[in-house]
């Protein structure tokens, strides 16, 4: 079976955001950037465990300039087979899928994994829109996916308070969610193979991106905390009805 | 023309797609045109869509739309906007707007934003507001096609009637045929409101000790018509459903009321839940960085604070 993986870079949980002189770029000094928890996570692991019992190879895909190169041999360092990356700048959602998704077309993969959403732009479009290109069906937020035959999986689906279970046929294009797999942190052996697995860099197509960032702000600082007497949840409860107003 | 895919649960308009239609409304007003709403299979409400701003529902109930396909559901959306010509297509940043809207746009040929928490800006292009880097910041983006598709993040706006119970129309589609099998929905209970919708949020973290201690946070949830979350580490122990997970790596939500039990506030976790309007933080360390997010902070235990604060409510309503 032929895996594909796409991953993205997002600055780590912890990394404090600011922006640069005119807002419309992440302030990068000081920031930790690792390949998004979903992708590596669920995805990533998911394709392994798929092709670890069915056989095949695991491809990894990034859209991003060389020095993103550290997170793709992550990704080769956990068990993925060999890895592409697009070489130019992230810029929008509908650039990086119409990028993966040109690239697709020239390939064979029977399942293509996406994380659920970066936690970045939060966007969570990247696997519709490379669906709606390549006319695949696609599954977002996969709790859960079993292969049943070597063109079948039965997938189940997060929804609000509940869950879908689905079946589907190759080829498709799944979000992976929480569930789906238990985080690996790669061994020795993997990072040291990872480095002379194939990374191939590939040929951007031309492309317009249809969105454009104006600025970023930061939320506005938040008033300072009210501590309300742990005897006096009566005051509590007068204040989150009359003041706040929300009960 | 402002087009709203009106999303249905057990037959009835979703709470979410009615902000969406009011979200529609409006930015429709700023726009100079109408709204109107499109709804996929039945729904036995359908004439109060116009009372949040739609001056007509166009409505298929192919029995195609009773489960979930994505690629049906997308390609019927697109087509209905191609046919009424709409300008702006506004969806529920619902599990399902989530999974449409990238499909969407790109049969449209559209930029898109998901998770949208303003109406657009129109004076010079067309822009729109959301939370980036898990609400730790926020960002203005411009769509810069003719077509524009947006998806509106629950709670964003507080909906109003500005209309009146309008008329149902068919609207002729080419449905798919169908490219996945949906084999079951498993809905674990349906008085609840789903989480991202939810205006009240009572959510427990590890200070609860274990599963068995829920049951205080359940009958705050219940005094108070909330749904119950949870932080990371409680439900990677299973101590509670995984769809309860809030945070960076579970569900963002933004309600009025969240009330974080034995919750110490990690930055991951504030990422889910920091933009909710008002939060209580309830915890036995006064250093707990959660208080530094809080609106009303209350430093005690909470086995004692939790019980006394859901009687304190029962009260008030009496
Ligand atoms: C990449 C990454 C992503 C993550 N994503 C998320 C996420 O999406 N969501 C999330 O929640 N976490 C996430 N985390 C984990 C996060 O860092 C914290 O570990 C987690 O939020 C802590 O959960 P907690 O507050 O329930 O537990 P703890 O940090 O253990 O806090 C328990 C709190 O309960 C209080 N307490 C204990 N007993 C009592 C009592 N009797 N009365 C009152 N208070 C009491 C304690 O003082 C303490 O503050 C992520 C971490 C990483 C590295």
């Amino acid at each position: 079976m032929k895996l594909l993986v796409c991953i993205s870079k997002t600055p780590d949980t912890t990394a404090k955001i600011a922006f640069n002189g005119d807002n419309t770029k992440l302030e990068t000094a000081g920031i930790t950037f690792i390949m998004n928890p979903y992708d590596e996570w669920y995805a990533l692991v998911k394709a392994i465990e798929i092709q670890e019992k069915w056989g095949g190879s695991v491809s990894v895909l990034h859209v991003g300039p060389s020095e993103n190169d550290s997170i793709i041999r992550k990704a080769l360092a956990i068990g993925a087979t060999d890895a592409y990356r697009i070489d130019t700048e992230a810029v929008s959602a509908d650039q990086v899928a119409f990028q993966m998704a040109s690239f697709i077309q020239q390939h064979a993969f029977d399942i293509i994994f996406t994380g659920k959403e970066t936690i970045d732009y939060n966007g969570a479009e990247v696997g519709g829109r490379m669906a709606a290109q390549l006319n695949f069906p696609f599954i977002s937020f996969a709790s859960h996916l079993e292969m049943v035959a070597e063109n079948q999986a039965i997938v189940k689906r997060d929804m609000e308070g509940g869950t879908e279970t689905i079946q589907v046929n190759t080829p498709f294009v799944v979000s992976a969610a929480k569930g789906m797999a238990e985080q690996r942190i790669p061994n020795m052996k993997g990072i040291m193979t990872a480095k002379s697995k194939p990374l191939n860099v590939v040929t951007p197509q031309e492309y317009s991106p249809k969105i454009n960032i104006v600025s970023h702000e930061l939320p506005p600082a938040k008033k300072a905390v009210q501590y309300i007497d742990p005897e006096n949840m009566a005051e509590l409860a007068r204040l989150l009805r009359e003041e706040a107003k929300v009960i | 023309m402002v087009l709203v895919f009106v999303e249905t649960e057990n037959g009835k308009v979703r709470k979410a797609a009615l902000e969406a239609v009011y979200y529609g409304y409006l930015t429709a007003q700023k726009l100079g045109t109408s709204c109107q709403a499109l709804l996929l299979g039945n729904a036995e409400d359908a004439t109060s869509i116009g009372l949040y701003g739609a001056t007509l529902v166009h409505q298929n109930d192919s029995i195609s739309f009773n489960f979930f396909d994505n690629q049906i559901y997308s390609a019927a959306i697109a087509q209905a906007a191609k046919k009424l010509e709409a300008s702006v297509v506004i969806l529920s940043h619902s599990s399902n707007g989530k999974s449409l809207i990238g499909n969407i746009a790109y049969l449209l040929d559209a930029g898109s934003v998901s998770a949208a928490i303003d109406i657009p800006e129109t004076d010079k292009g067309f822009s729109v507001r959301k939370g980036v880097y898990s609400s730790k910041a926020l960002v203005n983006i411009e769509i810069n096609t003719p077509v524009r598709v947006v998806s509106v993040l629950g709670n964003s706006l507080q909906i109003r009637v500005v209309g009146a119970n309008t008329e149902v129309q068919s609207i002729s589609l080419d449905v798919l045929q169908p490219g996945i099998k949906v084999l079951s929905v498993d809905k674990l209970q349906s008085n609840v409101t789903p989480l991202p919708e939810a205006e009240r949020v009572v959510s427990g973290g590890r200070g609860l000790k274990g599963p068995e201690n829920w049951g205080i946070v359940e009958e705050l949830a219940d005094v108070l018509h909330a749904t119950t979350a949870c932080s990371r580490p409680v439900s990677d122990a299973d101590w509670r459903p995984h769809h309860e997970h809030v945070g960076q790596t579970g569900i963002a939500i933004r309600p009025n009321l969240y009330i974080a039990i034995g919750i110490s506030g990690a930055i991951q976790h504030l990422a889910g839940v920091n933009n909710s309007k008002t939060i209580v933080v309830i915890n036995k360390d006064p250093e707990a960085p959660f208080f530094k997010s809080a609106n009303y902070g209350v430093v005690g235990d909470l086995f004692e604070v939790v019980p006394k604060l859901t009687a304190a409510i029962k009260n008030l309503n009496a």
